[in-house]
């Protein structure tokens, strides 16, 4: 086991399947000769060229649909969106041509594009550059949609992303590259499907993706040792298909349910996961399942402002303790 | 163009023609649904650009006007007309319709419905060709009214950058649904607009078929040879409205007649007849060959065909879940 950060975690798999298919290919501003924003293509373009590391003008709906089409004929293309907020350009390729095309062709032709991007409010960085879209890919279909939340998830999902016959979303986050986690030393490959107990406990379930699987687990441990609350955490790292089973197996042990996302609440993973609870196993609920989310505002410049938006591990153990009358 | 060439390709263009016709009339006895855009009119843009190229080896994109693409690029009429019928056994199986014929195995790949949304996936599939190595290029038909998106400039820049072996043809029929060129464009002559991102461009009449050609083969073997993309202009006219809900109000009765003197399929018959190479006579009875043909196989082919079944709603959503298996589950071969 390397310990290593999540940005190298990415590098390392874009650098593996460039190195096994020669039809594997990424496009993004800046990846090549400059590396990438995030640093996650650094030095691929030295190793595999301009014709496969492309540098692209600042154009996300071009260069987006010029990915989904090459992908039409077997390449292989992973496109960074430097951040997510420029994804809304990049749109009406992702959803209109990449996530369709398989349906409207009856199935003849497929675009195996992942699409790498940057989401989440990172430090002061105001309305335009600090957007949580997972909401807006997750219910499109014909689109996976993955959002890791460690080195070892940020490795392999991108792995399985691209070689999967499917177009993968993949939402990364702006302050995780850094993060350092153990990732395999052979190869590895996360799975597109499902979720994973991040922490197993008896009395309710945290849902969180993500950089709010951190919250979560810090909020099970402050649960744990100030009130005698055991919080299982569970790892939704795959938004689109939602794990329904997973969900269930958890609800079912713990019998309460609270989703932790950074995105505002309206039309999101928390309203969706609560009725997915609903369909799946409503009369093992001893309480009402609730959501964390963040305030429904343009992300604001100033730093006070900016935290009261988001929510964090303290609001999640408000949340629980509500939840339990202890508040 | 040979004579032998020239007296097959009559035949299409009266197939075409007919054919779109054709659905004309089935949409009016409510057999087609949807949105339904006919192309008769322009036929000898598709014909001209195509006899230049290669078709079933080069790639071919268009937008929703997309049925004599399809069939000049290989797609089975039959196949096409099930489409439309949204028929199991129609060329996108009945889950895409006029504005989403596809036959990949012609490498026909696509119409598609949103203005401008092929000019990125043309310089794609130009891409992947550039990467693979092979001889083929990509053609993006598209009209005039979609140069004014974003995506147009976008790919301009893109193709010409990275040399891309794309062919745009834009054939400008001077009208986006109702609004006249004029009217939504500040530039008329499209091919000027590329001059912006070093394309070379090409403008001619899109009536007469032998002038598509020669300047087709040009800007063909212009992309053949290595020299990244060309825009080919022609200007054409659609006889019918933009779709089937379109009474063409904005436009005059004197202006629909004048172009009809230049009907793209009568300048090649007339030629052809005054060059001995066929009599009004041999011309009459191709009209109704292919009538028959249409009525007695396509139309009936459609009308036969099954419907898709409903416990198939789901299909061609994602790939094949087997063959995806270790992705899904992590567990790689
Ligand atoms: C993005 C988008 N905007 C608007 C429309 C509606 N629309 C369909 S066809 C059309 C006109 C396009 O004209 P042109 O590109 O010249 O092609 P033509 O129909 O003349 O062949 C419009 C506005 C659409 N389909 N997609």
């Amino acid at each position: 086991m390397a310990n290593i950060m999540y940005w190298e975690a990415i590098q390392r798999a874009h650098d593996e399947e460039m190195a096994r298919d020669p039809l594997v290919i990424c496009l993004g501003e800046d990846i090549g000769v400059a590396g990438g924003t995030y640093k996650a293509t650094k030095g691929l373009y030295e190793k595999y060229g301009p014709l496969r590391v492309m540098d692209t003008p600042i154009s996300e709906g071009g260069f987006t649909g010029l990915a989904v089409g090459a992908s039409f004929l077997g390449v292989r293309p992973i496109v960074e969106i430097m951040s997510v907020n420029f994804a809304w350009l990049a749109m009406d390729q992702m959803f209109n041509s990449a996530a369709k095309v398989r349906y409207m062709s009856g199935g003849q032709l497929t675009a195996p594009c992942v699409f790498r991007s940057a989401g989440g409010a990172a430090h002061q960085l105001g309305a335009q550059h600090s957007a949580r879209m997972e909401k807006v890919f997750m219910g499109i279909a014909g689109l996976r949609v993955v959002t890791p939340s460690n080195p070892k998830q940020a490795y392999g999902l991108l792995k399985s992303a691209i070689r999967c016959d499917d177009p993968v979303f993949i939402n990364e986050h702006e302050l995780m590259y850094n993060m350092k986690g153990e990732v395999p030393d052979g190869e590895y490959f996360h799975p597109l499907e499902g979720s994973e107990v991040a922490r197993a406990g008896t009395d309710v379930t945290l849902f969180g993706y993500n950089i709010s699987v951190h919250w979560c687990l810090k909020a099970a441990e402050i649960l744990d040792k100030q009130y005698g609350i055991s919080a299982e955490v569970v790892d939704l790292y795959s938004l689109a298909p939602l794990d329904r089973a997973g969900i269930k197996a958890s609800v079912t042990k713990t019998h309460r349910a609270v989703v932790v996302e950074e995105d505002e609440a309206p039309v999101g993973v928390g309203s969706e996961v609560i009725a997915i609870i609903n369909e799946e196993c409503f009369f093992e609920l001893d309480a009402a399942p609730v959501r964390v989310h963040s305030a429904l505002v343009p992300q604001p410049y100033n730093h006070t402002l900016e935290k009261a938006a988001i929510p964090d591990h303290e609001d999640v153990v408000k949340a629980v303790l509500k939840m339990f009358g202890r508040a | 163009m040979k004579i032998e060439d020239k007296k097959r390709v009559l035949r299409e263009m009266v197939l075409h023609r007919r054919f779109e016709e054709r659905c004309y009339q089935a949409y009016i006895e409510r057999k087609i649904g949807g949105f339904l855009h006919l192309y008769p009119g322009q036929e000898a843009c598709c014909n001209g650009v195509m006899e230049a190229a290669r078709p079933g080896h080069d790639y071919v994109i268009t937008g929703y006007r997309d049925h004599v693409h399809a069939i000049k690029c290989g797609a089975d009429p039959k196949e096409v007309m099930a489409e439309l019928y949204g028929k199991e056994t129609g060329s996108s199986k009945g889950r895409g319709g006029s504005m989403h014929i596809f036959d990949a195995g012609k490498r026909f790949m696509g119409g598609y419905a949103l203005v401008g949304g092929p000019f990125p996936l043309a310089a794609g599939i130009a891409k992947a060709i550039q990467l693979k190595g092979g001889d083929e290029i990509a053609i993006c038909f598209l009209g005039d009214a979609a140069n004014n998106q974003g995506t147009f400039h976008e790919t301009m820049n893109m193709a010409a950058l990275w040399k891309l072996p794309v062919l745009f043809v834009c054939e400008n029929n001077l009208y986006g649904i109702g609004t006249s060129i004029e009217r939504s464009t500040a530039v008329v002559h499209q091919h000027k607009r590329v001059a912006a991102y070093n394309i070379p461009a090409d403008e001619c009449d899109g009536q007469d078929i032998e002038v598509v050609y020669e300047h087709a083969r040009k800007a063909v073997d212009h992309v053949r040879a290595g020299n990244g993309p060309f825009f080919l202009e022609l200007m054409t006219y659609r006889y019918r409205g933009h779709s089937m809900s379109d009474s063409r109000g904005y436009r005059t009765r004197e202006e629909e007649e004048l172009w009809k003197q230049r009907d793209p399929i009568f300048i090649l018959r007339d030629r052809l007849i005054k060059e001995g190479a066929t009599t009004m006579a041999e011309f009459e009875a191709l009209e109704k060959e292919t009538d028959a043909y249409i009525e007695n196989e396509v139309i009936k082919f459609a009308e036969a065909s099954p419907e898709p079944s409903v416990d198939e709603l789901e299909k061609y959503v994602l790939a094949d879940r087997e063959s995806q298996l270790p992705w899904l589950t992590g567990k790689a071969a």
